[in-house]
């Protein structure tokens, strides 16, 4: 308690901070993304060009700004959940307005050194104004539909933006991870059974929403034998990839599909099915190992955090890595249709690289300011 | 402890993150028994789907066998063939590339379209056949120039050659493309470009020149670029057929009869093998291989002398008067005429109700045997062989290989036809008459044989009655080689029938006593022959028969000749056909007497050491 008390008056000295930085969770973090450097190093036939160089630069930058934004004080960010928010809604915005077409579909803003999608930055800006809306609301006042308008439009704004684009993966995983938040923030049970239920209709509806290549991906993931040569290809081929790989894989640089290009998105969305083949059954669990131990210590520390701002900040982030995992590993196996989903951290891409560290920095930064309290009424108060 | 409601937040927090977690913990486990199920489970039938990805097999052609004749002369071999290839990807412009490319070679507009209808149709790796078969000049040329042609690649592959162009087309034939209907078991067929025998010995032993295809396990990408070589089992070349066929001997008797329709044999009367195998006109095998145009083969096809047909082998003729030793030697052994017997010729023989004539008007007088074969006396001939009888002839003319096929490796060989009361009553349904039997006497009726069966008797005559068999082909390693049989016959009448066959040469009464060799110690013996194409009608006898100069081409008589040589000890038989050709002394007999002292000369520059030859076997 008394820690407590010295907590809300003023922050931690910064040497401390760093001294609490969980060094199991930065190793980690390395060693996921060493995985990474690694693949696209042999997608490239044994090269760190034209990928592996610039990941490890973009990583460097990323990992700068994960340790920062963990020193920061919770409650400055606490203070920037909604300015952040509207600021990478604006940005998605302007994407829609005049954004770098690539691919059938309008999803980034050219920084000059690199493109950036907004749609990433705000899985985790949504994250942060959920949580503080979330903060704010007394236990009672959570259970009142009223309470509800203003989280569902947070949710609604990117939803809508993201779909324009159109990006059907990404939307999924900002309901999703929104979903998250209003679930452990104190939304009534019973609205998310009805909820579910009313899913139903909305997935037809959806259905007629999607670009045919869409309709063709989900329907190709029902049976990949439809179309072996055409949209069935990326399924069968991935499968062969993983399959073939075994229990110990074909060796780092040996796998046959990757290296003689029989997988498509090698370096992206399918890098998954490249360290199955290279390194087996060993190698993927391995990796999910490293994944679950991030994930574990990110819900622990939502659970041991004082703030309800870090408690959802730590879960919402929890929830989209976790989705981003799992829903690309899927894709991976043939589980789930093909959705423009990469591996955190791993999947060559900076957007993803920046938005998940950052996301793990403020994990980090619930953790170093555990025990802050912070009052209903916001900031420094 | 106060429940806040700070507190019940925290409850109901930790209660639905733990539901959550739960949650993740399913998926996640999902994700670890897809990943068993799939690399566990799975991993040997994929492991069998990305080999078949990525491993493509290469048929690897195996060099076809060369024919080479008994001197080791190449007759069909395999030529290297330069050509030229663009590769799409090397070049940003085709176009400009192809027209780079024309200063040093034509390329048509046809060819060009089809070029860039390629280009577009396959993967830009691989490459576009833009010329074949150039020169060296040529294809020297667009070598230096390869700086300023980007895409273009000079290559070097390997095509069936015959160097002797038409000298030997029907024995060899040609290969040509595979088509649809043939392809079968064997893979290679289906190699692009890859071709087969399709006729004369490349199509009869197509098989053992072939070879055994090889292989390469290659990788290749998803673009079906080979990346590498995985093993490699190399190609067995064909076999090498070693003919025995002389090329020069080929050569002398295909230049002598050149611009008749004529087949020539050569043979080795000791030991069968065939020295020349002559058929005119022919054709250049190297049109066939290559493609040769629909304009060209129609020409070829419907030429009345027949390219397309091997004479040698397929063609059958009536034997005219080279039959008549047959006969002569059924009548001695049946011992119905001696040697001294006289018959007497004027000119007409009675048969049942009909008159046969003899080719002399006046008549041939009293003959013995000796006199009838030099002076081809018909009515001699149907006088004995009408005492002899069919089947005693029948049988003769069976042991001497008439009616008989030899299946020498060359296609479409012919049986000829050795006619036998037997055959009359099953193919004309009609009895034997003697009348048949009067005209098989002169080799005229129903009888038929191939210029090879004619070689073969001559060679089975001459060489001391043993029963040779034409051989094209040098026995392969570890064959046996069978000695002839002798057929039996009394010496003294195949010596007989000799005589009268040097008389025919060298007697002033022979009526091919104006052929005989001048040359010291150069002799030959033989026998001529015509054969009537069309009947001489009982008007056309009666006014005048007409002297074959005066008849339409395709009305003349064939003209023939069996000739050996030298006369003492024999060692080569010749037998000639000129289609169309006249009377066989005039025509036929000089053509077999050039060719035989031809062959003479040679032997007598290979003995002072001049001429060196395994041909004097």
């Amino acid at each position: 308690m008394a820690m407590g008390l010295q907590g809300r008056r003023r922050s931690k000295p910064l040497l401390q901070k760093i001294s609490e930085l969980n060094p199991v969770i930065i190793v980690t973090v390395i060693l996921i993304a060493g995985v990474g450097f690694a693949l696209l190093y042999s997608v490239a036939g044994g090269s760190v060009d034209p990928w592996a160089k610039k990941q490890v630069i973009r990583f460097v930058i990323g990992m700068v700004g994960m340790v920062v934004i963990a020193l920061v004080d919770i409650r400055v960010w606490m203070f920037l959940a909604y300015p952040l928010y509207f600021l990478s809604l604006i940005m998605l915005i302007i994407v829609s307005v005049m954004g770098h077409t690539g691919m059938g579909a309008t999803r980034w803003i050219n920084l000059g050194f690199m493109n950036f999608q907004p749609s990433e930055l705000v899985k985790i800006t949504l994250v942060l104004a959920l949580a503080r809306y979330f903060h704010c609301l007394a236990k009672e006042e959570t259970g009142k539909y009223s309470r509800l308008i203003m989280p569902l439009f947070l949710i609604g704004a990117p939803v809508i933006l993201v779909l324009l684009q159109p990006d059907l993966g990404t939307a999924l995983l900002i309901i999703i991870g929104g979903l998250s938040i209003l679930f452990c923030g104190g939304v009534r049970m019973w609205i998310f059974v009805v909820g579910f239920l009313a899913m139903i209709p909305t997935a037809f509806g959806a259905w007629k929403f999607m670009k045919p290549y869409q309709q063709n991906r989900v329907l190709t993931f029902l049976n990949p034998e439809r179309d072996p040569l055409g949209a069935g290809y990326h399924s069968i081929q991935a499968k062969i990839a993983v399959g073939s790989g075994g229990l110990y894989g074909k060796g780092f640089i040996q796998g046959s599909q990757s290296q003689l290009n029989f997988l498509p998105e090698k370096h992206t969305d399918f890098i998954f099915t490249v360290l199955s083949e290279e390194f087996g059954l060993m190698g993927g669990l391995g990796l999910l190992g490293l994944y679950i131990i991030l994930l574990a210590y990110a819900m622990f520390t939502s659970m041991s955090v004082r703030s309800q701002f870090g408690r959802l900040l730590c879960l919402g982030i929890s929830v989209t890595f976790f989705l981003y995992m799992f829903i690309n590993m899927a894709m991976n196996l043939g589980m789930l249709p093909v959705v423009g989903v990469p591996l955190p951290l791993v999947s060559y891409g900076g957007s993803a690289m920046l938005t998940l560290l950052v996301g793990i920095g403020f994990v980090l930064c619930a953790a170093i300011h555990r025990d802050t309290s912070i009052s209903r009424g916001g900031a420094f108060a | 402890m106060v429940t806040s409601p700070d507190d019940l937040k925290y409850k109901l927090f930790t209660r639905r993150a733990g539901l959550i977690s739960a949650g993740m913990l399913v998926l996640t486990s999902g994700l670890v028994g897809r990943l068993y199920f799939l690399q566990v489970v799975g991993q040997n039938q994929y492991k069998l789907l990305a080999d078949k990805n990525r491993i493509s097999l290469r048929l690897l052609a195996p060099e076809r066998g060369k024919i080479l004749d008994r001197n080791g002369h190449g007759i069909a071999i395999n030529r290297t063939d330069y050509r030229v290839n663009i590769i799409p990807e090397q070049t940003e412009d085709v176009e400009a590339t192809l027209a780079a490319l024309k200063s040093f070679l034509p390329i048509s507009e046809r060819r060009k379209r089809r070029i860039l209808r390629a280009v577009k149709r396959q993967r830009a790796f691989l490459p576009v056949t833009v010329a074949e078969n150039l020169d060296w000049e040529t294809f020297a040329r667009v070598n230096i120039n390869i700086p300023d042609l980007p895409g273009i690649q000079p290559d070097m592959g390997i095509t069936r050659y015959y160097p002797e162009k038409d000298l030997m087309a029907h024995v060899v034939g040609y290969v040509s493309s595979v088509n649809a209907r043939e392809i079968g078991e064997d893979p290679l067929l289906e190699l692009p470009g890859f071709k087969i025998g399709k006729n004369g010995m490349e199509r009869v032993l197509d098989q053992r020149l072939r070879g055994k295809a090889g292989n390469s396990r290659v990788e290749v990408n998803v673009m079906g670029r080979v990346i590498r070589e995985l093993s490699r089992k190399d190609s067995i070349s064909g076999d090498t057929l070693n003919l025995t066929i002389d090329r020069d001997i080929q050569k002398f008797t295909a230049d002598r009869v050149r611009d008749e329709s004529a087949a020539v044999v050569v043979m080795d009367v000791h030991s069968g093998e065939i020295l020349a195998l002559t058929s005119t006109p022919a054709y250049d095998p190297n049109d066939f291989n290559l493609g040769i145009s629909q304009k060209k083969y129609d020409i070829l096809l419907h030429d009345a002398r027949k390219p397309l047909i091997n004479k040698t082998v397929q063609g059958e003729y009536p034997p005219g008067s080279t039959f008549k030793m047959i006969v002569a030697l059924a009548a001695l052994e049946a011992g119905v005429v001696d040697e001294h017997e006289k018959i007497f010729c004027n000119s007409k023989f009675e048969i049942g109700n009909t008159t046969k004539h003899c080719w002399k008007r006046q008549g041939h007088g009293l003959v013995n045997m000796v006199e009838a074969i030099a002076g081809s006396c018909d009515v001699y001939f149907y006088t004995i062989a009408v005492r002899v009888g069919i089947d005693k002839i029948h049988d003769m003319a069976a042991r001497f290989g008439l009616g008989e096929k030899f299946d020498i490796d060359i296609p479409g060989e012919k049986k000829g036809l050795n006619p036998s009361k037997g055959w009359k009553m099953a193919n004309r349904g009609s009895r034997w008459q003697g009348g048949d039997t009067a005209n098989v006497g002169i080799g005229q009726g129903d009888v038929l044989v191939t210029p090879l069966q004619l070689c073969v008797m001559t060679a089975r005559l001459v060489n001391g009655g043993r029963a040779v068999n034409p051989e094209i082909l040098f026995p392969e390693e570890g064959e046996s080689i069978e000695t002839p049989e002798v057929i039996p016959l009394s010496r003294k009448n195949i010596e007989i029938v000799l005589r009268g066959m040097a008389a025919v040469i060298n007697k002033p009464y022979g009526v091919a006593y104006a052929q005989r060799m001048r040359k010291d110690g150069m002799s030959f013996g033989g026998k001529t022959g015509s054969a009537q194409v069309r009947r001489i009608t009982k008007e056309e006898r009666d006014v005048r028969v007409r002297k074959n100069e005066e008849k339409p081409w395709r009305e003349r008589d064939h003209a023939l000749f069996v000739g050996y040589g030298p006369l003492e000890n024999p060692r080569y038989a010749v037998s000639v056909i000129v289609e169309h050709g006249g009377g066989g002394s005039k025509k036929a007999a000089p053509i077999a007497k050039d060719v035989l002292e031809y062959m003479f000369t040679r032997d007598n520059q290979a003995q002072s050491g001049r001429f060196p030859s395994k041909g004097d076997a």
